[in-house]
């Protein structure tokens, strides 16, 4: 069991036989994804990687019967490819993809809010359930299957994660790269519950860092829902305060969005805060063992 | 992308707010010149820099006849100001606006901004304006209004009008204010705009509304689709290394520590300058080489980081991806080949091909401490400045 995606997922790349999208769509294969094809607009017809290439996401749809897409298209295209998984039925959408404009993010959201459709990202590293399926760009290796999900802001703060977890001899159910982007898909609370919900997943790891209120939110549901032991860590402590923020931002979180706040909501919340980031694996093995 | 008021007024103008009339000048010739032509007889001079509290750190000058008006903007022009929002070296003064006076009845604020909890475009108002805002958000919330705008409707008129009426607008000024909010959220879509804020929007002697100041934030994501907005970047407001550090790919901030650190990927380099402090060290900066780490991109790094004089030692720390670990290690070594490297140089490398890394350095013969964790890295980079350390 995992979370999101298994064995049986059948995957398509947006963005197919561009360089990226080549060159992860072939490290999903050697992983053992289910890759089924890919979309180029205009190279419908060809053939990429010994798979089909179609011009449109309801073409591959269906012809493959995908039901999850890893999209690394451009920044500038990438809230066209996520609509138009949308559109065509896709049920998980993966977004690799840095560096979108805020408001497109917020169009792509408000049309999304409407459907069961999932995005994970923009900007994130993916979507990975060690031994059955890599979406995303994830060094596929490291990873063992096992039985702590783990839910992360950062890309190479949860290759920490994976690699501590993996080296305590605990394994991971599912990882899931929830991205930098301020406004953005899946959330903590998502993965959380999804998590909470996974008999195979008995332990919960939590990355966030500086900037907004979703890991004070996150608290909030840990204390209300979730049994399982969560082990977080908050990175920014040292970060200086108003660079990259403007100054209105800091009146709607009103004075929250600083780590120091992110831990004090988590601890409160009965959440196993660890102060090093090499202290993850350690900081599981602690909670596996009983309460804080 | 932050602009300066001048050039946020100049797009005010073009969408329809209302501004004072008024013009930048770079020298105190141009200034008389633009004086003159306002055809009044009082002037306010405002320093142009990217920060807020400039009338308190003295930018802000108002004079009343053109030699006193070419003494203020020369005194003004090369200085570096500093404000409450700025560091202890403050920001160049490179140009100045020069504006006509106004008579203010009252001053109010408005701000407009993409808020990430809600997903949309949120207005902020409040009858306390020209104040501080933070601290009006700190010490009373209640006072400021907000209204978020729903995606597809737009903004609606009845939204401004509800604003409106609670500042305690009258007559005309409702209306006024309606179109002015609708032009300024016009403009924040158009233009890809991450925040607006007019502090303070004042109501004139005569009953009109008037944008006194103006601050505009510019997506730097979406700068690719408005390449003439993109022009309006003053790179001489930034620090110049973290200038230097973007034309070269790499995300640089500087702190006021003594240890560097290079690190690949945002959340790892946040992490490690957590790490530095937890072990009791102070991180020099932050330093994200990104995933693409080549010997150029490290060698500039290397660069950047020394070209700071406080920093005693470095701290290398990467989690090998997709990019290798040994590739990685050869561009640290050509680095240090290429760059004369003074200070102790400690690192860890994890993940892809990592032994294949640490063992390249070992080899090297160069003066680089390794570390086979994170841990045993931040206590060795810590270790190796304190008094009596060999290097």
């Amino acid at each position: 069991m995992s979370v999101l995606i298994d064995s049986q997922t059948r995957v398509i790349c947006q963005g197919f036989t561009g360089s990226q999208g080549s060159f992860h769509s072939r490290q999903a294969l050697e992983y053992g994804t289910r890759l089924v094809g890919g979309v180029t607009p205009g190279k419908g017809g060809h053939t990429h990687l010994d798979l089909p290439v179609f011009n449109t996401v309801a073409d591959a749809v269906a012809a493959t019967a995908a039901d999850a897409s890893m999209i690394y298209v451009p920044a500038a295209f990438a809230a066209d490819a996520i609509l138009e998984a949308a559109a065509a039925g896709i049920g998980l959408i993966v977004c690799i993809t840095e560096g979108i404009p805020v408001l497109d993010m917020m169009r792509v959201k408000a049309v999304l809010r409407d459907t069961k459709v999932r995005l994970i990202g923009p900007n994130c590293p993916g979507v990975i359930t060690p031994g059955a399926c890599k979406i995303g760009i994830m060094p596929g290796p490291m990873h063992t299957p096992g039985h702590i999900g783990i839910v992360s802001r950062s890309g190479t703060l949860t290759y920490e994660a994976v690699f501590q977890t993996s080296r305590s001899g605990f394994g991971q159910s599912t990882c899931i790269g929830i991205g930098g982007d301020p406004i953005h898909g899946m959330g903590f609370i998502d993965c959380l519950r999804l998590f909470e919900a996974d008999p195979d997943t008995h332990g919960i790891v939590m990355i966030g860092e500086i900037g907004g209120t979703d890991e004070e939110l996150a608290a909030g549901f840990i204390q209300q829902q979730v049994s399982k032991p969560v082990v977080a860590y908050i990175a920014g402590v040292t970060a200086p305060p108003g660079k990259r923020m403007g100054h209105a931002g800091a009146i709607i979180s009103g004075g929250s969005g600083t780590a120091a706040a992110k831990i004090d909501a988590l601890e409160a919340a009965g959440v196993r805060v660890v102060r090093s980031p090499a202290g993850i694996g350690a900081g599981m093995q602690a909670a596996m063992n009983g309460p804080v | 992308m932050h602009l300066h008021e001048y050039q946020a007024k100049q797009l005010f103008a073009d969408y329809g707010i209302p501004v004072p009339a008024g013009g930048v000048a770079g020298d105190a010739a141009t200034a008389a010149r633009v004086a003159a032509g306002l055809g009044v007889d009082a002037w306010v001079v405002k320093a142009q820099v990217h920060a807020g509290g400039r009338g308190k750190g003295g930018g802000v000058q108002l004079v009343e006849n053109i030699s006193a008006l070419e003494d203020s903007v020369k005194a003004l022009l090369g200085i570096q100001l500093v404000t409450r929002q700025t560091d202890t070296e403050g920001l160049p003064v490179n140009s100045v606006l020069i504006e006509q006076t106004v008579v203010v009845a009252r001053e109010i604020y408005f701000g407009m901004l993409v808020d990430r909890a809600c997903e949309r475009v949120a207005l902020m108002a409040s009858a306390a304006g020209g104040m501080d805002i933070e601290e009006v958000a700190a010490t009373s919330p209640e006072a400021i209004l907000t209204e978020t705008v729903h995606p597809a409707a737009g903004l609606q008129g009845y939204q401004c009008r509800k604003l409106a009426f609670a500042l305690g607008l009258e007559g005309k000024q409702v209306g006024a204010f309606t179109k002015l909010v609708m032009a300024a959220h016009r403009l924040l879509l158009d233009c890809d705009a991450s925040l607006l804020e007019i502090n303070p929007l004042v109501v004139t002697g005569a009953g009109e509304l008037l944008a006194l100041d103006a601050k505009l934030d510019l997506d730097d994501n979406a700068l690719f689709r408005h390449p003439r907005l993109a022009e309006l970047h003053d790179s001489r407001q930034e620090d110049a290394r973290e200038h230097a550090a973007q034309q070269h790919g790499l995300n640089y901030i500087r702190l006021h520590g003594n240890i560097a650190c290079m690190v690949n990927g945002a959340g790892l380099a946040m992490a490690t300058m957590d790490l530095i402090k937890l072990h009791g060290g102070l991180p020099a900066n932050f330093l994200d080489v990104g995933g693409g780490a080549t010997a150029e991109k490290v060698a500039e790094a290397f660069k950047l980081i020394l070209s700071d004089p406080q920093v005693e030692a470095i701290l290398i720390n990467i989690f090998g991806g997709i990019v290798r670990c040994d590739l990685i290690a050869e561009g640290i070594l050509q680095a240090i080949d290429e760059v004369t490297v003074t200070v102790p140089v400690v690192v860890r490398l994890e993940g892809t091909n990592a032994e294949a890394g640490l063992a390249l350095i070992a080899a090297s013969g160069l003066a680089v401490v390794t570390a086979s964790d994170l841990t045993e890295a931040a206590d060795r980079v810590v270790a190796s400045i304190q008094p009596g350390a060999g290097t």
